[in-house]
């Protein structure tokens, strides 16, 4: 059975634009070599932490929701414990009410996005 | 010659009437609380980065408990921290 999981994961900052890509790109791919599928993804770029860990007072954070297979889950986190370019990261299982939750959260992001745009593109003319 | 029995007040006198307390989960109808959200969860914290307790914050257990998880989950993440110091 397919579930719907949600995964924060904090970068180091000495990473590059491109290495960040790529270093999210490759947890996408993990995804897709599994079986399962990225449904949304929302990049937070450079924040500053609360508090420092591995003495980084900030980082690149990276969200992922996906559908997957509930075995999957474990050798994916693996992956993240063994990445050294990975400061951080909290998978969390969405159930009936945090799916509604994220789905409202979606809109509500490319609702903002296209005001945004609108915006821009209202300053431009 | 007035005795306190005879004093008269024209409005009656501000005694402090304690407000009901109420959960603002259960009146706005809230099911899930978002970790990501650390702002909104900052009001459920002290100057020190404490949770505060239910007696305070008035939420019901069901939701402090939900609450509770959440700003654990954005402690983990570096959104909100462990300890502070004057936070507000």
């Amino acid at each position: 059975m397919l579930n719907r999981y949600e995964t924060v994961f904090i970068m180091t900052p000495v990473l590059s634009d491109d290495q960040v890509k790529e270093a999210v790109k490759k947890y996408k791919d993990l995804i897709a070599k599994k079986g399962g599928k990225v449904v949304h993804e929302e990049k937070w770029g450079l924040k500053k932490l609360a508090y420092p860990i591995q003495k980084k007072s900030t980082g690149f954070y990276h969200l992922l929701e996906f559908e997957v297979e509930g075995a999957v889950i474990k050798p994916y986190e693996v992956a993240f414990k063994r990445d050294e370019r990975i400061l951080r990261f909290l998978t969390v299982k969405l159930e009936k009410h945090s799916l509604a939750y994220a789905e409202k959260r979606r809109k509500n992001r490319k609702a903002a996005q296209e005001a945004k745009k609108a915006e821009k593109t209202e300053d431009k003319a | 010659m007035a005795t306190n029995s005879e004093i008269r007040y024209l409005t009656p006198i501000a005694v402090d009437t304690k407000k009901k307390k109420y959960c603002r989960f259960k009146k706005s109808g809230i099911k899930y609380i978002d970790y990501k959200d650390a702002d909104f969860l900052m009001k459920f914290v002290n100057e020190q980065g404490k949770i505060l307790p239910r007696r305070l914050t008035g939420t019901s257990l069901k939701y402090q408990k939900k609450v509770s998880q959440a700003i654990k989950r954005a402690r983990h993440i570096a959104l909100m921290p462990y300890v502070g110091d004057l936070l507000k």
